[in-house]
């Protein structure tokens, strides 16, 4: 039973990690119907400018972090406009490609900056363990749960209240119509991709509170795909609730069944997901009719 | 009957009968073929023109011109706000919503997974002001925009009679419903113009009825300027003030409805194309 609740809170916590980068990912697709392939990259931009804000430059960790945030907005508007514009017409799977060449990109500067060596990170969350019903779980982990419910809220609020969000949701819709509505397709992209940075950027912050710093962070922009596709790639709720399913099942079948298969788990529920139900729990379903 | 309409739903500051929009000398190809060729056509405020053509006059693409869609190779297209003139040829579509020049879709065109609510609210993103942060938190100024948005769009849904359909999602609805909606969210845009193309497609006669009426409701009770595209000519001529006839890319008559149906340049251009103009209500067929 012990061994259960363990599981549960380690499966809990990555899931939430996880959901922290889907939903920077579905975002991106929701708005503008590109897979980016560059999502675990922005993890890693995330990990190592907060690395750079407290170690390199003693900055207390709360305006570390603001200024990080600050950078991933940045290096997500830089994105759009730079990479993306410039492919606004073209085949969508330009596009993709594109995300592709980004993310090698992104990674050779991180590694040009700050080497490829795994390295320490000074825990700005207190990483003291805690004990709950008998199993024992870094209280930052606990945090990375917190932080991913809180980031939940924000996007529900975002797409219901704000003009933002609502344009964002019409811009996925009809790019045609909400042009004609007054937005600026444009400046919703460059939102999304901002949006997606900041929050990737706080899931690498955790990940590397966790675990340290090291370009194998990059690894959740691939770990992300099991989670996308069982939420369904254009679903908000899909990714937190996918996020934690493939949390929860890695750290049951690494427990139980044994280290190794809990590395392809999720790739297997991926391939079963893709025959059953495309879509995704809570994807669009998208039916041509003729 | 339910409460009155308690906001202004019309942005332009003009007097009825200025020169609200001034088409001159339009020419728009693709590639070697012309849609469009030296069109000019002036809009005055608050009338409702129609503009006609069998298919393939470019109706279509003077509408796409104006709204930013296309760009013309040739000629110019003015707004005049009562204050400054714009050129609109220089603007994008989406610097031309912000004008108020609102439109529809001849195939619809609307936020199919979202509910006919947030359709609304979309269409009144030009004039919500407050920031992010704000409405995040749901605060202060936000918090008192977001009231009197949502009463506003519940006025326009009072307008077009759609209470019951409010929170349904889009893509559901009947087709009718859909163009009304397409309709509302064109009105929560508070435009200066409203260009509707062919709002009544596909329509029966109840719906074309129900169209008819709030098309007018807009334009006597709001003062809006509508140009519309339509192939029915028995409304066409029963709503609009003035009536310009494309033919082959060019304008070939231009007037009230009377004067355009004795036209012989347009009874020429219909003839052997469609005898509707000829044959309201007879519902004859031409077999």
């Amino acid at each position: 039973m012990d061994l259960f609740i363990q599981l549960t809170l380690t499966g809990l916590t990555n899931g939430a990690i996880l959901a922290l980068a889907a939903l920077g990912f579905v975002l991106i697709y929701k708005s503008s119907d590109v897979i980016n392939f560059a999502q675990g990259e922005f993890l890693l931009i995330g990990a190592y400018v907060l690395f750079a804000m407290l170690v390199q430059f003693h900055l207390h960790w709360t305006i570390g972090l603001i200024l990080t945030l600050v950078v991933a907005v940045g290096v997500g508007v830089a994105v759009e406009r730079l990479v993306l514009r410039p492919l606004i017409g073209e085949p969508i799977i330009s596009v993709i490609m594109a995300t592709i060449g980004l993310s090698s990109l992104l990674r050779a500067i991180v590694s040009t900056i700050w080497g490829n060596q795994p390295r320490a990170f000074p825990p700005f969350i207190p990483s003291k363990p805690v004990h709950i019903l008998g199993a024992t779980v870094g209280a930052d982990r606990l945090w990375a749960i917190a932080i991913a419910v809180v980031m939940l809220f924000l996007f529900n609020l975002f797409f219901t209240r704000s003009k933002e969000g609502i344009a964002m949701r019409a811009v996925a819709d009809d790019q045609q119509a909400a042009m004609s509505m007054g937005i600026s397709v444009k400046h919703i992209f460059a939102w999304a991709w901002s949006i997606a940075a900041a929050t990737a950027a706080i899931g690498g912050a955790l990940v590397a509170n966790i675990v340290g710093v090291g370009p194998e962070l990059a690894g959740f922009g691939l770990r992300v795909f099991p989670v996308v596709i069982l939420g369904g790639l254009d679903s908000i709720p899909g990714a937190i609730v996918g996020g934690l399913i493939i949390g929860l099942l890695e750290a049951y079948v690494g427990g139980y069944l044994g280290m190794g298969l809990n590395q392809v788990i999720s790739f297997i529920v991926l391939i079963i997901i893709l025959m059953v139900r495309p879509y995704g729990l809570f994807g669009q379903e998208i039916i041509e009719r003729v | 009957m339910l409460r009155g309409f308690r906001h202004t739903l019309n942005s332009s500051r003009l007097n009825p009968g200025e020169t609200q929009l001034r088409v001159q000398n339009v020419h728009l190809s693709f590639g070697g073929v012309a849609a469009l060729t030296g069109i000019s056509l002036d809009v005055r405020q608050s009338e409702i023109l129609a503009i006609i053509g069998p298919n393939g006059a470019g109706k279509t693409s003077l509408l796409n011109c104006i709204s930013g869609l296309y760009k013309p190779q040739q000629g110019s297209i003015t707004f005049y706000d009562g204050e400054k003139e714009y050129d609109l040829i220089k603007r994008r579509p989406h610097q031309i919503a912000r004008l108020g020049i609102a439109r529809s879709f001849q195939n619809i065109e609307l936020f199919r997974h979202m509910t006919v609510l947030d359709n609304l609210l979309a269409g009144c993103h030009i004039h919500m002001k407050s920031n992010l942060f704000q409405s995040l938190l749901y605060w202060g100024p936000a918090q008192r925009e977001q009231i009197a948005f949502r009463e506003f769009v519940e006025d326009i849904i009072d307008l077009l009679e759609i209470e019951s359909i409010r929170n349904k999602k889009v893509g559901t609805l009947a087709y009718g419903l859909q163009k009304r909606v397409e309709l509302g969210r064109a009105l929560a845009m508070k435009p200066a113009i409203l260009l509707l193309d062919e709002p009544m497609a596909g329509m029966n006669s109840e719906e074309k009825e129900d169209m008819a009426r709030f098309i007018l409701d807009i334009n006597e009770e709001h003062g809006i300027t509508i140009i519309l595209i339509e192939h029915d000519m028995g409304v066409v001529m029963d709503i609009s003030d003035r009536v310009a006839v494309l033919n082959f890319g060019q304008k070939i008559a231009e007037g009230t409805p009377d004067e355009v149906r004795a036209n012989p340049l347009v009874v020429q251009a219909y003839l052997g194309e469609d005898h509707a103009l000829f044959t309201v209500g007879a519902g004859g067929s031409h077999a």
